[in-house]
């Protein structure tokens, strides 16, 4: 989970990362008296989970309280790169005289943590890496040792920070380290990590990415979530604990399995090339066990996409047979009658695996007018796409 | 012959006494696993009866190998607990351990992953959020499904779960030497470059069929790997081409950031190494298929 900058700089003051004074706002009229408060002038900083928003004119100096309300009134509602802008943060404004960069991340490579740490800083760290590599210093952190007073030490003389600013620096990489361990991160940056003019040293901006499989250790973080921005029909999924990713083709996809419902995205939007350009609707993965009530959970929520013309259901029986199964989504279909749901839209059934034969005539015997049992993968994702294309 | 578990293999379970640890290690028995004992220290002296089989429960893993001569261990403890249950597992320094369980938070798998290398990495792990492993006909430690499939001359490793399943079904006439469900989560202990020397080694294996999905680099790193390493056919197959970029896809790992982890990549990664990658789950089997027959 990405979080905003305004809850990045609350979780690095909580931890005792240098951040600025500021405060988030929703409202324009809002600005003043939170600008009089920071003592006059602020900077207004558009909140979107996107990179680049100061060359589209989401970051903003306001010169005294009524400017900051012109500014704030500016920048709130705002697309940048498809990200509307429904809160802005004021901050105090800062007097920089040199940008750094240093941050935490999984190293999924290497099955460890990485530190990077540069003097480059305030431009996407990305074009450091490619441009300049030497620049960007990146030290392997053990998960169990941590950053030590030695390990900090190693990152800033790796980077090549000035000698008079390795203890404040040091200091500052194991308060940014507390975060990442405590809050259970994926990735704390920095960028810019400030000198201000009077030599502090100060994190102006910065991104926290949350390990969501944390989650019973880290009861804050669910308060964390940009509920307003989730997808109506994903938020209703996870409510359901479903394993539900709205994705905009025609096709709703139901199946058991991360890697097989990846899977059938892909052989579904092949045959969709033959019917009209088809794509999948949807990514549904009901786990290994596939039982009626999650079938029925799963056709609720698919069948509730105005944009889904038809489903294919894929599953393969391993432990839960495929009896089981098919007896699943029979009951599946009577529950979301007895619910109220009318059912209109076709669902094509692939069943396999274990018991495959006696699954296919429990299906059969149904008799369910909108179900139609296509054998093969490829035959069921080719049947589904027609269906969609109609 | 097989890789990392063959009849002789002594199987201890780490959550036996759960509702999950009891279903699968029923299965597990069915399938002719030689499983010698539980792990669970509140539950230690006593037994539990599985259709007559009666397999005793241990305090510790330590205490399970000492009494049993254990050499693998199948964890299905709750998220919460499989961080301490993989260390007590590594402290005990026994040579195999599968972490079934799912949903385990990153910084807990790394700092399991870095006790183990710590400590010498005597202990290959499996997993986490795997399915296990299967030698057909021989042992099956974890969910996979002992009955779609025969013992052959396939070797399959796998970041997924049900499409190994589809796998070993699809190509169940042919059987294979051993399939490995090595998961989908961003830090695992055995990766796909693991199984693909031991199966290269294997006397039992004549084709190693690899399937990877979105996320990482562990498919490009394999492809490398393959290109110096690997005499036998490869046939791959990569789940997630149609994958938005920033959208998890079910397993934690499985994600496209930026121009990095996706389906394309690998592929073309994959066949610059000169192994066969089908478009779908069934055109992956025919091409092995194919390969077997040439």
């Amino acid at each position: 989970m990405d979080l905003f900058e305004y809850q990045a700089r609350d979780l690095f003051a909580k931890h005792g990362v240098p951040v600025l004074d500021g405060e988030v706002i929703d409202t324009p009229e809002a600005a003043r008296e939170v600008t009089e408060r920071l003592g006059g002038r602020a900077v207004v900083k558009a909140q979107v989970k996107v990179g680049g928003r100061g060359k589209a004119g989401g970051v903003k100096l306001a010169a005294d309280p009524a400017d900051a309300v012109v500014k704030a009134d500016a920048i709130l509602g705002m697309d940048i790169k498809g990200h509307t802008v429904h809160k802005v943060m004021l901050a105090q404004t800062a007097d920089i005289a040199e940008e750094y960069y240093v941050s935490f991340l999984l190293d999924r490579t290497n099955r460890t943590f990485l530190a990077m740490a540069s003097v480059e800083g305030g431009v996407e760290i990305e074009e450091v890496a490619v441009n300049n590599p030497e620049a960007l210093a990146k030290i392997a952190v053990d998960a169990n040792e941590g950053v030590t007073d030695a390990k900090a030490r190693e990152i800033v003389e790796a980077a090549k920070f000035p000698a008079e600013l390795h203890d404040q620096i040091a200091n500052v990489l194991k308060t940014l380290w507390t975060v990442f361990i405590k809050e259970d991160a994926l990735l704390v940056e920095v960028n810019p990590l400030i000198k201000s003019g009077d030599g502090k040293i100060i994190a102006l901006d910065g991104k926290v990415s949350l390990d969501e499989n944390a989650g019973f250790r880290q009861p804050e973080h669910e308060a964390l979530e940009d509920k307003a921005a989730a997808n109506p029909l994903e938020a209703a999924a996870k409510a359901k604990n479903l394993n539900y990713v709205k994705l905009d083709g025609e096709v709703g996809i139901i199946g058991n399995g991360a890697g097989l419902v990846m899977s059938t995205l892909d052989v579904v939007a092949y045959a969709g090339e033959n019917h009209g350009g088809v794509k999948p609707a949807n990514f549904l993965d009901i786990g290994g066990g596939a039982s009626a009530e999650v079938m029925a959970n799963g056709l609720e929520i698919i069948l509730g996409d105005p944009d889904v013309k038809s489903v294919f259901v894929n599953v393969f029986g391993g432990i839960t047979a495929c009896d089981a199964v098919a007896n699943g989504i029979v009951q599946a279909l009577e529950l979301l009658k007895n619910r109220g749901e009318d059912v209109t839209k076709p669902l094509v059934v692939r069943l396999d695996g274990n018991n495959a034969e006696l699954g296919r005539k429990i299906l059969s015997d149904a008799n369910h007018p909108l179900v139609e049992r296509v054998d093969t993968m490829d035959g069921a994702a080719e049947r589904a796409a027609e269906l969609a294309a109609k | 012959m097989a890789i990392f578990l063959t009849k002789d293999s002594k199987v201890i379970v780490q959550g036996m006494t759960g509702a999950t640890g009891m279903k699968h290690t029923k299965l597990m028995l069915a399938d002719g696993t030689n499983v010698v004992g539980g792990v669970n220290p509140r539950k230690a002296g006593t037994s539990v009866d599985f259709d007559g089989t009666e397999v005793p429960v241990f305090g510790t893993v330590a205490e399970a190998i000492e009494k049993t001569g254990a050499d693998v261990t199948v964890i299905f403890v709750p998220e919460k607990f499989t961080k301490s249950a993989v260390v007590e597992a590594i402290d005990a320094e026994i040579p195999l351990a599968v972490v079934i369980t799912e949903g385990i938070a990153v910084h807990d798998s790394a700092s399991f992953w870095a006790h183990a290398i710590a400590k010498g990495n005597k202990t290959r792990i499996i997993g986490p959020n795997c399915p296990g492993l299967i030698t057909p006909g021989q042992s099956n430690v974890g969910i996979i499904p002992g009955d779609i499939t025969q013992a052959g001359r396939i070797g399959l490793v796998s970041k997924s779960g049900t499409l190994t399943y589809q796998m070993m079904y699809e190509l169940r006439d042919i059987g294979f030497s051993s399939a490995v469900g090595i998961g989908g989560d961003p830090i695992i202990g055995t990766t796909h470059i693991d199984c693909l020397k031991a199966f290269q080694d294997d006397p039992d294996t004549e084709l190693i069929v690899m399937i990877g999905e979105i996320g990482g680099d562990a498919e490009e790193r394999a492809a490398a790997f393959i290109k110096e390493n690997v005499t036998k056919p490869v046939v791959g197959y990569v789940a997630g081409f149609t994958a938005p970029e920033g959208k998890t896809m079910g397993h934690a790992g499985a994600i496209v950031s930026g121009s990095s982890g996706t389906a394309q990549a690998k592929k073309e990664a994959l066949e610059a190494a000169g192994v066969k990658v089908g478009k779908t789950p069934s055109e992956t089997a025919r091409l092995a298929r194919a390969a077997l027959a040439s």
